[in-house]
């Protein structure tokens, strides 16, 4: 793990870069590296998120400044800018059930090639995918998700990069900590290593490649 | 009393203690308030949190603490919060014994369309999709009709939630239960009379040889 200010962590994030941003309607999502991927004005970015917040929070303010190409997530309906602009064909969207979303990522993460969930069968999810039969049960394959790069809003982060986090910001954090090819962290709070107790922490050091310095 | 204590008190009377439950936005959220003193009942919000209260006192809300449209709620003694990939694990793996959500159409066989309106509506299908085809039991609240149109259908025209049928339907006039995939009028509103619900209802009815009133 590498300390770094948050605008040389984004300055490593190329335009048309695949991002996945922890948060559930903006609580969890790390607000300060999204500041900063807006004034440094990256474009085109693909969005794997829960959802895309509201205007002027979270991935709504990367929305907002119409950097977002491609939003991969369970629900827009409380950000209408996405869905003006899903609507005029400036952004594709694509919209996958919770469920389903989180463990595509999950298994992005854990070396899977994808899950099967019974979620969607027989439904329009279902368009363009394959059915598999198990004890009896019907389900569809659903292909795992993987990153260029994880922003992470944690609660406490050790001087190791070891992540615990705080009542519902938790969400989707510690699952794409594991989905991408570089994780970036901003925390709450940096806290001396053996403060975070090794039973609560969530999210283990080697995961984590940068954590954004305070200041 | 107006239509949506009306669906809100009946559905509280389907619940008991130790279920895990998981109300929806809107009229099912409402459903909580309803619940005896005495009773404990673990409310999951699918953001993460299981043991969910009711809204803060005013000054007291945590930005981190919100429920699954993103308002502020508190955390009752006992409660616990987890990720996404267990929170859809609760859902889907079949531990959440009763979810109450809200529709815009119930079909005949009672599968459930609750999510988009094509070219109108698109705002994703959230967590819907996962509970309904996940947890034990499903219980719609809803108006019983949109703008004097039936809501309850003979087959659903709006993309389905699922293919899994719902367990039971709760109106301001009527509780309908799908047993073995068939509409079956079980109690009416006080006041609301067999005819009338036939009258708002498109999909044919069957009819339980005691059609009561809710008892509120």
């Amino acid at each position: 793990m590498q300390t770094i200010s948050v605008t040389d962590a984004v300055a490593m994030i190329p335009d048309g870069a695949t991002v996945m941003v922890g948060g559930f309607m903006g609580v969890g999502t790390p607000e300060r590296i999204i500041d900063e991927l807006v004034r440094q004005g990256k474009r085109n970015l693909t969005v794997i998120a829960n959802d895309t917040a509201l205007p002027g929070r979270g991935i709504g303010k990367l929305v907002d400044a119409k950097l977002v190409g491609h939003t991969i997530a369970s629900h827009i309906g409380l950000n209408p800018e996405t869905q003006r602009q899903m609507i005029a064909g400036q952004m594709k969207v694509d919209l996958v059930p919770q469920g389903t979303l989180i463990e595509r990522i999950r298994a992005g993460g854990y070396g899977l090639g994808g899950v099967l969930t019974p979620t969607g069968v027989g439904t329009v999810v279902e368009e363009g995918k394959q059915r598999i039969e198990s004890n009896g049960k019907t389900y569809l394959v659903e292909a795992a998700l993987h990153a260029d790069f994880a922003l992470i809003g944690a609660f406490l982060a050790d001087y190791l990069g070891n992540l615990s986090y705080a009542l519902t910001a938790r969400n989707f954090n510690p699952v794409i900590a594991m989905a991408a090819s570089t994780t970036i962290v901003a925390a709450e709070h940096i806290v001396p290593i053996g403060l975070i107790a090794p039973d609560h922490v969530v999210t283990p050091a080697p995961l984590v490649d940068y954590l954004v310095a305070n200041g | 009393m107006d239509a949506q204590t009306v669906i809100a008190k009946r559905i509280a009377q389907e619940l008991r203690s130790g279920m895990l439950v998981n109300l929806g936005i809107g009229i099912p959220t409402m459903v909580a308030n309803f619940i005896p003193r005495d009773m404990k009942i673990f409310f999951q919000s699918e953001n993460g949190l299981i043991g969910t209260g009711p809204i803060p006192e005013e000054g007291m809300a945590h930005p981190l603490l919100t429920d699954a449209g993103g308002r502020p709620v508190t955390a009752l003694p006992g409660a616990c919060t987890f990720d996404s990939a267990m929170s859809f694990g609760l859902i889907r793996g079949g531990h959440v014994d009763v979810t109450v959500l809200g529709a815009l159409q119930v079909g005949a066989n009672g599968q459930l369309a609750n999510w988009m309106i094509p070219g109108k509506m698109v705002p994703g299908m959230g967590g819907a999709m996962d509970l309904v085809t996940g947890a034990k039991r499903v219980i719609i609240a809803m108006q019983h009709t949109a703008k004097g149109k039936p809501k309850v259908v003979n087959t659903c025209s709006l993309p389905l939630t699922s293919v899994r049928p719902i367990d039971l339907l709760v109106s301001e006039m009527a509780v309908i239960a799908f047993p073995d995939g068939k509409a079956m009028l079980m109690e009416r509103a006080p006041g609301v009379s067999v005819e009338q619900i036939v009258a708002a209802t498109e999909a044919k009815l069957l009819l339980a040889d005691k059609i009561p009133e809710m008892q509120l």
